[in-house]
């Protein structure tokens, strides 16, 4: 008996739609939000992410009465990312029903506020995205920007590292070279980070099949996995992923 | 007169324990309030909290509800939550901090180096995720919940109670006390308005509770 691994479906949300692409290019509709997040709830989801990627500014508010309709239907945890820039947004995104906040680029500019976010609203509800490439950093991994297009000149271990000590309460790390692919998670990054720091991970960006997430927990060292498109496209339930988890020996929620 | 308040200090996010009352008590008025006199008409009382907890208890004494709060968790069904069960007790190592004193005992930090699980891996702080609770004393909030139910936690502190009788716990990797209760107060250390079925079985056995 122990702490179960996480099963996280995550909904990209544009403009107030699930989408879903490939490397963040060539959008597809995958349904409405409310009734995305409610039916993986019944399927025994442990918690749900929605990543606002909406580009246009105007629309980015779209995201909150989604939210707010979704907290009022379904009670697991859920994670709002996409476009946090300040404290204040954390704080509007809790109000509307969030359990926590993803802060990716803007805490790469303004580190500070993963602390400033953490100090006033606790840990537990700061989670950091760090989207990550093997580059020529000392670790082999950086973190960029925009969607994988920019490098940041950050290495992902020491930048995840330096989350933590800020206070982040848990990290979400995608690998842009495996997001979209289908070819399972990038396991060496996952691993070091891992190992490098005391908070959980998210492992994310590749999963193509279940055993992609049982890899992720077992050779990743993942504390919870996060997939997208093998859960909106039906090839797969989470009840499905966590009974084949179930059977492989990791403890899930049932 | 409202019938189930909610402790509003200022502190971290009611919206969910207010939604999933909303839920399980769509007929009763639930109120969010930090007014002492709310909360003292109220039936019952829900106390959350998140966050650290000398912020919380600063706020708690900024805004007078000390005295309120111990007087209605004397006498009223009271349901602490999270850091709301944490503060029920008598002192926080996290930043040393005295909290109400209804229980004895203190609140104490998850220890890095001792968290490791049977293959040697390491356990991370927070103790974030779904984890069984025991149910080690029969309690009506218990009721209709199977023994051993996973409920939801993000915590990297814990209670080490003194007197208090538990009503359940968990492992992380040891057992901890996740639940307590006495007369007309119960708390426990995990979310039950963020554990889908069984929380809201749990909140539902608390607003029909009669202690």
């Amino acid at each position: 008996m122990t702490l179960a691994k996480r099963i996280i479906p995550c909904l990209d949300v544009n403009a107030g739609r699930v989408v879903k692409g490939v490397n963040f290019v060539g959008l597809k509709d995958a349904g409405d939000p409310v009734e995305i997040a409610k039916r993986y709830d019944e399927q025994g989801a442990d918690e749900v992410t929605f990543l606002d990627i909406t580009a246009s500014s105007d629309e980015r508010g779209l995201i909150l009465p989604i939210i707010e309709h979704v907290s009022s239907q379904v009670f697991i945890p859920l994670t709002v990312g996409g476009g946090v820039r300040q404290v204040e947004d954390v704080r509007t995104l809790l109000n509307v029903g969030a359990d926590k906040v993803s802060i990716n680029t803007a805490a790469i500019m303004n580190p500070q506020l993963i602390a400033d976010a953490a100090q006033r609203f606790g840990s537990q509800c700061i989670v950091v995205a760090i989207d990550a490439k093997r580059a020529n950093t000392p670790s082999g991994f950086g973190v960029f920007t925009h969607g994988g297009r920019k490098e940041t000149g950050l290495d992902a271990i020491e930048w995840a590292e330096r989350c933590y000590k800020l206070g982040a309460g848990e990290l979400l790390i995608t690998s842009m070279d495996r997001d979209g692919t289908k070819s399972g998670f990038d396991l060496e990054l996952t691993k070091k980070i891992s190992e490098s720091v005391g908070i959980p991970i998210i492992a994310s960006g590749g999963v193509g099949t279940l055993q992609h997430l049982l890899d992720g927990i077992e050779l990743g060292g993942a504390d919870a996995v996060l997939a997208a498109s093998i859960f909106h496209y039906g090839e797969y339930t989470v009840r499905e992923a966590k009974a084949y988890l179930r059977d492989h020996g990791i403890e899930v929620r049932l | 007169m409202s019938k189930i308040v909610i402790v509003d200090y200022g502190m971290g996010n009611l919206r969910s324990v207010e939604k999933a009352l909303q839920q399980i008590a769509p007929l009763q008025s639930i109120k969010v309030t930090s007014n002492p006199e709310l909360i003292r008409s109220a039936e019952r009382i829900v106390f959350p909290g998140q966050g650290a907890m000398p912020d919380c208890m600063r706020e708690l004494h900024r805004l007078g509800l000390t005295d309120v709060l111990i007087d209605c968790a004397k006498n009223k069904p009271f349901l602490g939550i999270c850091l709301g069960l944490q503060m029920l007790f008598e002192h926080s190592e996290e930043g040393n901090t005295s909290a109400l004193g209804l229980f004895k005992g203190e609140v104490v930090r998850f220890k890095e180096d001792h968290l490791f699980d049977e293959e040697g891996k390491r356990l991370k702080i927070p103790h974030m995720g779904w984890n069984q609770v025991k149910q080690s004393t029969y309690h009506p909030l218990w009721k209709s919940i199977p023994d051993q139910s996973r409920f939801y936690f993000v915590h990297s502190y814990y209670v080490r109670e003194k007197e208090a009788v538990v009503m359940g716990t968990a492992d992380y990797p040891t057992p901890f006390t996740c639940a307590v209760g006495q007369d007309n107060i119960f708390a426990v250390q995990f979310h039950p308005e963020k554990s889908a079925a069984v929380g809201l079985a749990l909140l539902d056995n608390f607003v029909q509770w009669k202690p």
